[in-house]
């Protein structure tokens, strides 16, 4: 669904990618790890038209990503969460998953103002889908608090719903469960788990090694800013380069 | 569903037409018990401010950018009104409008490399703008009329209903704040105002959204200069003379601080800080030549214990005690 070929990205001289190639397959949960530095975030940044790769392809479908705008690129139907929540304080539960449905509310500024009924019902149907993606990750009686006074895992989820809920082709969750706790972490596990059972395609982003074991389908290992390993978790896990790079690393903390 | 539930209910879900039609109906009857010329210019004074202070709360608020200078849009407005319906001798209306189609057009032209700023340097930019369109009003005076201003305008009419006096004024002012009231509330109630919610929030968030930035920053430009370029049209007719003096930057950061002390963010807001910036020179009347340091000491005490502005901050405070006394009840 995604294909990412031989991307590279340099800040001034410094390369942060380089000739990363890999594809995301339709309806599989594909996991990015590395250790920090790797370029995990950067790279997520290119495929959503937040940074231009200084070379290289990214085709989603068959649309050539690089080069597009941001907001072009959430239009195709790819959604992501953001490492440091990015939430919007000012609004409610409710409201901040409506913004998640913010490309079908699409209506001039002038019909907006006028509120003619068919937008109305629009309004009410988006409403009802937002309330349905907040009872499925377990928000339903907050919907209509101010998000700033949730708790972060509450804040995590409703990242989570946002991004969920207008149901896109391919969610990219940066680090869905950093900072949670264990409890918060199974449960935003099980969230997941759930939406890959449902056949939504994943693209994840994690430092819990235990999660990413437990729910990918495929593993990719970014190491300063190359891809160094591709494969099951199985093959990932036993995998010599990585071992060194990343999960020998742990242990040597650990 | 108890009968207080219901009513409860029923105000919760029509809050908005509920309070617009309880503004309707105070505005309708107010000149009823208040026929004093003064007060009442005061009042019609308030509903134009009520037109800018709307417009540029979208814009500050709302989109969470910054303009110190839509007084050139309420002076294009007001010059532009005078010019079309003196110098060339057009009907009033169709000027008026023809004058708000010219000024978003400015503003287009000004918002598009203009908005690519943000922070102090959008704050900048849009001062410069104020200063370069006053000083086109004060020096290209075969047109303008330069420092002495532009008399003569005439009054605004309907058939033959010629709006001249203060209690006409006051019906044509407030449904014109009325209107332009209603359509930002059901803007910020759409997807259109969440959108702008969002670009407020975070802009990168919002772009991950699906909303064009930098469109909808250049949009919502538009539309608040098209209401001060309204608001200034009906400035021109309403008082028949303008001049330099009532657009330059002071009456800028006027309208921006009117804003921000009604509560950034809330449309209601505005209707209160455009009230209370207007009354509060007359109420502090009374201290003469302190009046200035009252003034501004009032302006700084809101802003250090109502940050949020008047309309925001109170309801956050009156919900955070509500909730607080719901949860002691429940702990009991």
């Amino acid at each position: 669904m995604l294909h990412l070929d031989k991307v590279s990205k340099h800040f001034g001289g410094l390369p942060a990618l380089d000739q990363v190639s890999f594809s995301v397959p339709r309806g599989q949960v594909t996991a990015l790890i590395g250790p920090n530095g790797a370029g995990k975030s950067t790279l997520i940044n290119c495929m959503t038209g937040v940074l231009e790769p200084t070379s290289g392809s990214i085709r989603f479908i068959d649309q050539q990503l690089v080069g597009q705008a941001a907001h072009t690129i959430a239009r195709l139907g790819i959604a992501r969460t953001f490492q440091n929540l990015k939430l919007f304080p000012r609004l409610s539960v409710l409201d901040n998953v409506l913004t998640g449905l913010n490309c079908e509310a699409g209506a001039s500024m002038t019909l907006a103002m006028l509120r003619l009924p068919y937008l109305r019902h629009r309004e009410r149907r988006l409403k009802l889908r937002a309330l349905e993606a907040l009872d499925r990750f377990g928000l339903a009686d907050k919907s209509r608090v101010p998000v700033e006074v949730l708790a972060y895992g509450d804040k995590k989820r409703v990242e989570l719903a946002r991004a969920c809920v207008a149901e896109p082709l391919l969610v990219l969750l940066d680090e869905p469960v950093a900072g949670l706790n264990s409890e918060e972490t199974a449960a935003v596990g099980e969230q997941l788990k759930r939406l890959r059972t449902a056949g939504q395609t994943l693209l994840l982003v994690e430092h819990d090694m235990e999660l990413v074991m437990e729910i990918a389908d495929q593993v990719v290992v970014l190491d300063s800013g190359r891809c160094i390993a591709r494969g099951t978790p199985n093959e990932v896990r036993n995998n010599p380069l990585v071992l060194e790079a990343y999960l020998g690393q742990m242990e040597a903390t650990a | 569903m108890t009968r207080k539930q219901k009513i409860l209910y029923f105000i919760t879900l029509h809050h908005t037409g509920l309070t617009v039609s309880t503004l309707s109906l105070v505005l309708v009857l107010y000149p009823l018990f208040e026929d004093n010329p003064y007060t009442l210019g005061l009042t019609n004074l308030i509903a134009i401010y009520v037109i800018i202070v709307v417009g540029l709360n979208l814009f500050i608020g709302y989109a969470g950018q910054i303009s110190l200078g839509h007084a050139a849009f309420f002076g294009l407005g007001a010059y532009g009104s005078a010019i079309a319906t003196v110098t060339f001798g057009l009907p009033a209306w169709p000027a008026m409008a023809g004058v708000a189609a010219l000024v978003a057009l400015v503003a287009l032209v000004v918002g598009v490399p203009t908005l690519r700023l943000s922070g102090h340097y959008l704050a900048m930019a849009t001062l410069g703008c104020n200063i370069v369109v006053h000083t086109i009003m004060l020096q290209w005076d075969q047109v303008t009329g330069g420092p002495s201003g532009f008399p003569g305008i005439p009054s605004l009419s309907i058939g033959g209903f010629v709006f001249d006096d203060e209690v006409r004024l006051h019906y044509l002012l407030w449904s014109f704040a009325l209107l332009a009231l209603l359509l930002a509330l059901n803007l910020v109630r759409s997807g259109v105002g969440r959108g702008l919610a969002a670009l407020a929030g975070d802009e990168t968030a919002a772009a991950a959204l699906g909303v064009d930035t930098r469109r909808a920053k250049i949009k919502v430009f538009v539309l608040s200069a098209v209401f001060a370029s309204v608001a200034g049209s009906l400035f021109a007719h309403c008082y028949g003379f303008v001049s330099p003096d009532s657009f330059d930057i002071f009456a800028s950061t006027d309208m921006a601080i009117m804003v921000v002390v009604g509560g950034m963010g809330s449309i209601w807001g505005s209707v209160i800080g455009a009230g209370l910036l207007t009354l509060l020179p007359e109420w502090i009347d009374v201290f003469e030549n302190y009046k200035d340091l009252i003034h501004g000491l009032i302006l700084v005490l809101i802003l250090m214990f109502l940050p949020q502005g008047l309309m925001t901050g109170l309801y956050e405070k009156i919900r955070d005690k509500v909730t607080l006394k719901r949860q002691k009840n429940a702990a009991s």
